[in-house]
């Protein structure tokens, strides 16, 4: 158990390289299983690069990478295939036979019981997000990673599935790892925050706040103004800019 | 209502003004309902019908360079009667339907083996499109060497040409199949066959449909070639036969028969198309 308890992933001296330029270059990390962790940093530095490689889609690896065998991705775009109704989509690459009432539990677990049987193209972004939510969650994973799942929804439809996101950790229990450049959607998620930069992880903090957290917590804001300096950004600048 | 001092609630104001469009309904509640589609749809035909017609009467056309559309008729009437174009109609829908059979399972074995593997695509699609930029009619004089003057030539050009626009668009609906979707499969836990199955064959049907038309358009094309030389029997013999007699009117119905089919055979694909592809979430016009 106590090995289990510290150790859901294990990355030691992690490079990947696109054309001789290292993208991940010599990542250490750990994951205790069961805590969801937020992956910060800007765009282009590498972060959906680990987590393909943490999903098993990049093997062209040089390091270490232990990772729990029941592990699902969410990424930014559904990626459903729109030649299978909602319910198929759920069940595929699941092995036996499991019925439609397996696939229609676990999307009424995400409030899209109804649109079981509707074609892809008929959801709505939101929806078709929850869809693929549906579907990582069926396979029953211990390690759950999501690429910006929220990043391509309006602002209204990504707090409400952020907060879905919230509960079904806190049901599950699963390990999870959540990319993000949402500093505030990190704090409000995540038990830990990390920022990547330079192919390796720069910064590491912990998230401690009860829960449920409400965006924007006074409680966090030292945290926020720590991160986003981390990020490269201070908090001032959109106020000087407005005034200069 | 009667309105002679301002309510509470004044209705908006909506005098025109510059800049301004009002939109309008598409369809008006309570329009006169216009011509239907169809019946305007065949004014033009029945016009041109009438035209042909008077033209053949007046003799302004004469017979032997292009029957009236009555004539054309009676002689349609007698051909079926006597059941000759009915048998014809079979044989040359014998040769086409051997011919897809043939060309279908070649053109698709192959654009799957190219398609599928790298090395099936070195090995098949290089010479595949080398032999493409040969014009396929241009191959009768060979196939009547190698396969003499029977049915063999007539099914092998049906064949080829159908063989060739499926391979080209079965392939490019492979190689087309979206990279993002086949890695969401793979992260789901599919192998190399479910993968083909669930993700690579679906992605590439719109393609295999196109493939399907086209193919199907150039079986027709290949069976009037095929027929047009050496054929005892089909509708390119009928052809044949009125050209020695100068009966333009069984010309023009043996033509109309060959458009006839080649609607029907439309048809059919779009209906597929329905069916199978009604996953696509494409525009399908208003
Ligand atoms: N298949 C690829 N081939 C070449 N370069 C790639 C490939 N995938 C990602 N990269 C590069 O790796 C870097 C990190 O990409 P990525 O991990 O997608 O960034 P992000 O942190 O925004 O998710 C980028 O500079 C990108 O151009
Ligand atoms: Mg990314």
């Amino acid at each position: 158990m106590a090995t289990d308890l510290h150790r859901a992933v294990t990355v030691q001296g992690l490079t990947r390289s696109f054309d001789g330029r290292p993208v991940v270059d010599g990542l250490d990390l750990t994951l205790r299983a069961g805590q969801f962790t937020a992956l910060l940093g800007h765009s282009g530095c590498g972060k959906s690069t680990l987590l393909r490689i943490l999903a098993g889609l990049d093997r062209e690896i040089s390091g270490t990478v232990l990772v729990p065998r029941r592990r699902a991705v969410a990424f930014q775009a559904p990626r459903l295939m729109p030649w299978k109704k909602v319910w198929r989509n759920v069940l595929l690459g699941l092995p036996g036979k499991p019925g439609r009432a397996v696939a229609e539990k676990a999307l009424d677990e995400v409030g899209l019981g109804h649109r079981s049987g509707a074609w892809p193209k008929t959801l709505s972004g939101g929806e078709a997000q929850r869809a693929s939510l549906a579907r990582a969650l069926v396979r029953d994973p211990d390690l759950l990673l999501l690429d910006e799942p929220f990043g391509a929804l309006d602002a209204l439809t990504r707090l409400k599935a952020q907060r879905l996101v919230a509960e079904l950790w806190q049901r599950r229990g699963c390990t999870v790892l959540l990319v993000t450049h949402d500093v505030d959607e990190a704090l409000l998620l995540a038990d830990r925050a990390l920022v990547m930069r330079d192919g390796v992880i720069a910064y590491d903090t912990a998230v401690d706040l009860d829960r449920p957290r409400s965006p924007g917590d006074p409680a966090l804001a030292g945290l926020r103004t720590r991160l986003l300096a981390e990020l490269g950004v201070t908090e001032g600048e959109f106020a000087e800019s407005a005034t200069a | 209502m009667t309105v002679d001092h301002a309510p509470p609630s004044a209705p908006p104001d909506i005098s025109p003004l510059p800049d301004v469009e009002s939109l309008t309904p598409a369809r008006a509640p309570g329009r006169v309902p216009s011509v239907p589609r169809w019946l305007r749809r065949a004014v033009g035909p029945v016009l041109l019908l009438v035209l042909w017609q008077s033209c053949s009467a007046t003799g302004v056309l004469p017979a032997d360079v292009l029957a009236s559309p009555g004539t054309i008729a009676r002689a349609a009437g007698e051909l079926v009667g006597d059941g000759t174009l009915p048998t014809a109609m079979g044989v040359s829908l014998r040769r086409v339907a051997a011919g897809l059979l043939l060309g279908g399972v070649a053109g698709i074995a192959l654009a799957l083996v190219s398609g599928l593997s790298r090395l099936g695509e070195d090995l098949v699609d290089a010479p595949v499109q080398m032999l493409r930029t040969v014009p396929w009619v241009g191959l009768i004089p060979l196939f009547i060497i190698w396969l003499g003057i029977g049915e063999a030539p007539k099914v092998a050009l049906i064949a080829l040409g159908v063989a060739f626009h499926l391979y080209l668009n079965v392939y490019a609906g492979i190689r087309g199949v979206d990279a993002r979707l086949v890695e969401a499969g793979e992260s789901l836990g599919l192998g190399r066959w479910g993968l083909v199955r669930h993700v690579v064959l679906p992605g590439a049907l719109p393609g295999a449909m196109t493939g399907l038309r086209y193919s199907l358009a150039t079986a027709w094309l290949a069976l009037v070639f095929g027929e047009s030389i050496n054929a005892d029997a089909g509708i390119g013999f009928l052809m044949n036969q009125a050209r020695e007699f100068f009966r333009t009117d069984v010309i023009v119905v043996c033509l109309v028969v060959y458009a006839f089919l080649g609607l029907l055979a439309d048809a059919l694909v779009r209906t597929l198309e329905r069916l199978l592809l009604q996953w696509r979430p494409t525009f399908t016009g208003q």
